[in-house]
């Protein structure tokens, strides 16, 4: 038995040397808006079932959409973050199929029109549990459209009935489209990534995958490396996480190339990703179904994007990760990795720089938030914002320690206190007298008793061996409750055992 | 009471409510009477709001009391069944829909009931307004009150029927293709289509959403003007409502043509229109230039291709907006679905007539893969050339006059079983909608059955005024007079 | 344009989810044909280069602003449901697909 006789042994890295994955993404993620897109029934997602409704997004007969605003501006607005041209003109469509969650029997969707195209992502490569970019790829965008999301049909009701429930029914989707220029799992996982960080950045969908609002399909073939013609191709749903949407393309890569080695032909169909069994199961379709008969929808006007419009909406974006990324290595003078991971969200990124600009200067700063203060806060179920400690107070203790008002140590000691009190650290070092004693002349007692009370490791210190200057300073330490200078114990010490 | 309320127009009865010469009650008690008498025969009515209609009446008369009565205050009203109501049921007469309740008023309804309309009820039409007779009817066949053996039109055979037997004073209808004009043709009242986008579509269930437009019937044209002041203007809840300025349109109506161009489409009146309606129209036309108009010669010569055009866009959309009626929240839901696939199929072949389902299955055909371009995207272009040609005659005149129709009142049954040249016989209606433009039916003379012939006046886009001027001094001039239909049965 | 068959009729009414009888798709192949075949009439006119027109109305950007209005009340909603149980719209189990 090979290991290519085994679809489970596949790994999307090293068919390529027979074949070449060729992969596009379909995201559709649900933009965060108060209200509906054509209705102004609220998008909340926990209410119970059928109470988020109105006449329109039920889609009873006598209703009209009328277009949600800040949906076509969140729409544009990820279209231009990602590079995509705007559309100048476009308009709604209707995609008429029947299906029990689908209110009208037809979506309002975008047909030949989308609000934009042509863009480009940038994407780090990394693999599932492992962030250290391997690669970076440009993935191109071929378009993002606004639509309206479907309902919610429930199978498990007693009775064997199904039930629908429309709280979901007309709740804002951006359906991003890439071009096939995927070729492995790892660039897929990757890609869905960096989506939901600049998404995220852009606060315009909550991007929950346990939740829907993101949903990522993929469509996948194979073909022989410089072979211009695409294969046949299979698009695989049902992924529920990233880590899922890896594993189903890994499998689907090595389950093509099982069937092209074995001489048959892959079937162009829809294969849901079963994660429990760790397989992709053709699903069931109706051959006309898929005769959507787009047209024109006659109840909403031609969208246009004028410069203007345009202008305004790209003046409200947030610096995007990857200039922000860029200005943390350069203008703040990070390494690379600090950088990246101080933009990973946008959360985080403004804390960094809320704290930068209470003015800790941006190296400790950027240590502080991604060591001591990240593992005091992920034990308390926090991230790091000024909800959890001000960045003032975080700036205010990166001031004290590079002031020499306090050691490293009592800040570290500190923190936790500063994180569950949320008292200005000035004051709590003051009330608990914790300011690092720096005068000279209150520490030459606690070094000459150091140095009595330790004739050996004294002596070595005499006779050139310098480790033992380190113990010396521990027990000084020790003695001052840590709050000694450590740089002034040395002096303080060199000058006892050297002046003799 | 000296006299019968129940035939009197709207602003008569405004006049008499506020001399307090009657109340709002006695008028609708009159009207209800009268539907009592003559709707067994006529056949009009879907559902009459008793109740309904004498509360609304008395709010009537607590607002004249108070001084605040509007024009159409303690007016009687019947609504096509194709406007939502909460009152009631909504079932464009169509069995898919039977018992449907509408949690939500449309619009225009709305709008009546806060100008202090008297709603009388329900009126019959073509199923899902497809139609021009109103036989296609889940519920029941409507008569000509002229001629009982005859269709009153459609697809607002029952508005046109319910005021042409004096059952209202005013009927609201709607007109996709002529299904306003050509009923009150058919049944000797006054008909008007609005410009696209003068009034709100919310709440009219859809037909073709970008050729539907909701209008008055009326007894004259001063009453269409009234019914118009009320129910046009912008809606926050229709996209393709126009946010345009709505004139007084009953300041038009000052009877002076002095100034008016009347174009006469050569294209109108060639051998395809039979002589008993040629005779009455270019009567009219005379009439008109009598009163100082300029009548002007103009060409529509894409006319011959507005019912293949039509047909093609009126189906395709109406096969998406009937796709909903599908059994899972509302209307009819057959017994013997077992899974999705029947509750589907047998819902819809069951609980839509036959008309409808040929439009759906046209209408899925020309949107259909590969047919797309050859069809709907024709007719699109076609459609854009067809508005030119109407923009190229408004070049040269004010006002379009035309025949309404190509004959009188057909017999019950008559055009049953060819729908071809049913949909053939909308070729002087249709133009309009595709066009969007305004366009009002006049009754303006009989045939020598008796039977009533309309002429109708076409507008530029939001000139409604000119040409509610025009018909208003026509109706003033003519000395037309129906008389009123016998009722024999 | 190609004569419409009996396949054809057959396979559209399916697209729109109804059933015909024999007797009615018979019947439907003769109107349908006639109709189409008078529709070819748009034929003789020479379209290129004309936009299509999707509207009587030329207005764009026409938007609502992004606040919440009520919702129906549940029984409301569920007032012309065929089936519910008071909380979902019930219909015959959904086979395939999520
Ligand atoms: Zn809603």
């Amino acid at each position: 038995m090979t290991g290519a006789a085994d679809p489970m042994q596949g790994d999307g890295n090293t068919v390529s040397t027979e074949f070449e994955a060729v992969i596009g993404m379909e995201v559709h993620v649900e933009l965060n808006t108060r209200s509906k897109v054509f209705c102004g029934c609220s998008t909340n997602f926990h209410a119970p079932p059928n109470t988020n409704v109105c006449p329109v997004c039920l889609g009873m007969p006598g209703v009209l959409p009328v277009l949600n605003r800040r949906a076509v501006e969140r729409s544009v607005a990820a279209g231009i973050a990602l590079g995509c041209t705007i559309s100048r003109w476009s308009k709604m469509d209707r995609k008429n199929y029947f299906y029990p969650d689908l209110a009208k029997n037809y979506q309002i969707s975008q047909y030949d029109l989308p609000l934009s195209h042509d863009g480009v992502l940038e994407v780090d490569v990394v693999s599932p549990g492992s962030q250290t970019p391997s690669a970076s790829k440009r993935i191109r965008i071929r378009r993002a459209h606004l639509e309206e999301d479907t309902a919610r049909n429930t199978h498990a009701l007693p009775g064997g009935c199904s039930g629908v429930d429309f709280n979901r029914s007309g709740v804002p989707l951006l359906e991003i489209v890439t071009e096939p220029d995927i070729q492995n799992a790892d660039e897929a996982y990757s890609y869905l990534i960096s989506l939901r960080q600049l998404l995220l950045y852009l606060g315009i969908s909550d991007c929950n995958m346990e939740e829907g609002s993101l949903r990522a399909e993929a469509n996948i073939s194979l073909r022989r490396p410089g072979a211009t013609e695409l294969g046949v191709k299979t698009e695989v749903k049902n992924v529920a996480s990233f880590t899922g949407a890896y594993r189903a393309i890994e499998y689907e890569i090595a389950r093509q190339r099982q069937v092209l080695l074995d001489g048959g032909t892959v079937v162009q169909e829809t294969r849901g990703w079963d994660a429990d069994r760790g397989v992709t199961v053709a699903q069931r379709t109706k051959e006309s179904a898929h005769d959507y008969r787009y047209f024109p929808e006659p109840d909403l006007v031609p969208i246009v994007v004028d410069a203007a419009w345009e202008t305004e909406i790209r003046s409200g974006l947030p610096e995007l990760p990857k200039a922000r990324r860029e200005r943390f290595a350069t203008a703040l003078g990070l390494s690379s990795y600090d950088a990246t991971v101080l933009t990973a969200t946008r959360a985080i990124a403004d804390y960094f720089e809320a704290v930068v600009a209470a003015g800790a200067p941006a190296k400790p700063a950027a240590n502080w938030i991604m060591g001591d203060l990240q593992a005091v806060l992920s034990e308390r179920d926090l991230e790091p914002s000024d909800a959890a400690l001000p960045a003032a107070h975080l700036a205010a203790m990166i001031t004290l320690i590079e002031t020499g008002k306090i050691s490293g140590k009592i800040a570290k000691d500190l923190l936790p206190e500063l994180v569950d009190t949320k008292r200005p650290p000035e004051a709590l070092v003051e009330e608990k007298g914790l300011a690092q004693i720096s005068d000279a002349g209150a520490l030459r007692e606690l070094v000459r008793k150091a140095v009595a009370d330790n004739p050996g490791p004294a002596q070595d210190v005499r006779n050139g061996k310098t480790k033992a200057v380190g113990f010396l300073v521990g027990q000084v330490m020790k003695a001052s409750k840590g709050k000694a200078n450590p740089k002034v114990i040395n002096e303080l010490l060199q000058e006892e055992l050297t002046s003799e | 009471m000296s006299r019968d309320w129940f035939g009197c127009t709207a602003h008569e009865i405004s006049d008499a409510l506020r001399s307090g010469a009657v109340t709002a009650r006695e008028v609708a008690q009159s009207c209800l009477d009268r539907i009592d008498a003559v709707d067994g025969r006529v056949q009009a009515y879907v559902e009459v709001w008793r109740d309904e209609a004498l509360r609304q009446a008395d709010a009537a008369d607590a607002r004249i009391q108070a001084g605040t009565a509007g024009p159409l205050t303690g007016v009687p009203v019947s609504l096509k069944d194709v406007l939502c109501t909460q009152t009631g049921a909504t079932t464009c007469c169509s069995r898919i829909l039977e018992g449907y309740r509408s949690p939500f008023d449309a619009t225009v309804v709305r709008r009546l009931q806060e100008a202090g309309a008297v709603f009388l009820g329900k009126v019959n039409m073509d199923e899902f307004a497809m139609g021009s007779t109103t036989e296609n009817s889940a519920r029941q066949v409507t008569r000509n009150p002229w001629d009982l053996e005859r269709v009153p039109g459609g697809s607002s055979g029952g508005s046109a029927a319910s005021v042409a037997a004096d059952e209202t004073a005013i009927s609201i209808g709607s007109d996709t293709g002529g299904s306003i004009r050509q009923p009150a043709a058919f049944c000797g009242c006054v008909g008007m289509k609005p410009t696209y986008g003068r009034v709100s579509r919310y709440g009219l269930v859809a037909f073709a959403s970008s050729l539907d437009q909701i209008g008055p019937l009326a007894k004259d044209v001063r009453d269409c003007a009234t019914t118009l002041n009320v129910i046009c203007g912008r809606d926050p809840h229709d996209s393709t409502s126009a946010d345009v300025p709505v004139p007084d349109f009953t300041e038009a109506l000052t009877g002076d043509v002095g100034d008016l161009r009347i174009g006469l489409p050569r294209e109108c009146f060639t051998e395809d229109l039979s002589d008993v309606v040629r005779g009455p129209v270019i009567q009219a036309a005379r009439t008109l230039e009598d009163r100082g108009a300029t009548l002007v010669d103009v060409d529509l010569p894409l006319l011959r291709y507005a019912v293949a055009t039509y047909y093609i866009i009126c189906t395709a959309e109406a096969s998406a907006n009937l796709a909903r009626f599908d059994g899972v929240r509302y209307g009819y839901r057959d017994p013997d679905a077992k899974n999705v696939q029947d509750m589907y199929v047998l819902s819809k072949s069951r609980g839509f007539g036959p008309e409808v389902q040929r439009r759906i299955v046209l209408g899925t055909y020309v949107l259909s893969s590969g047919y797309y371009d050859a069809y709907y995207l024709k007719a699109q272009r076609v459609r854009r050339l067809i508005r030119d040609d109407y923009a190229r005659a408004f070049a040269s005149c004010d006002a379009i006059l035309m025949p309404v129709t190509p004959s009188p009142a057909y017999r019950l049954g008559e055009m049953l079983d060819d729908p071809l040249q049913m949909y053939l016989a909308d070729i002087y209606t249709i133009g309009v909608n595709l066009a969007g433009l305004p366009a009002i039916s006049v009754p303006c003379g009989k045939s020598s059955a008796g039977l009533p012939i309309g002429m109708q006046l076409v507008g530029k886009a939001f000139d409604e005024a000119t040409i509610l001027r025009a018909a208003h001094a026509y109706e003033l001039h003519a000395g037309i007079a129906l008389g009123r239909p016998a009722l024999a049965g | 344009m190609k004569e419409i068959a009996r396949s054809d009729v057959e396979y559209v009414a399916a697209l729109a989810q109804l059933k015909l009888d024999d007797a009615a798709a018979d019947r439907l192949v003769g109107e349908l044909g006639e109709i189409l075949a008078y529709m070819d009439l748009l034929n003789e006119l020479d379209t290129e280069g004309v936009e299509p027109m999707m509207h009587a109305l030329e207005v764009t950007n026409v938007y609502r602003d992004d606040v919440t209005a009520p919702s129906l009340p549940r029984e409301a909603a569920l007032q012309n449901a065929p089936r519910t149980d008071g909380a979902y719209f019930l219909v015959p189990r959904i086979l395939d697909q999520e």
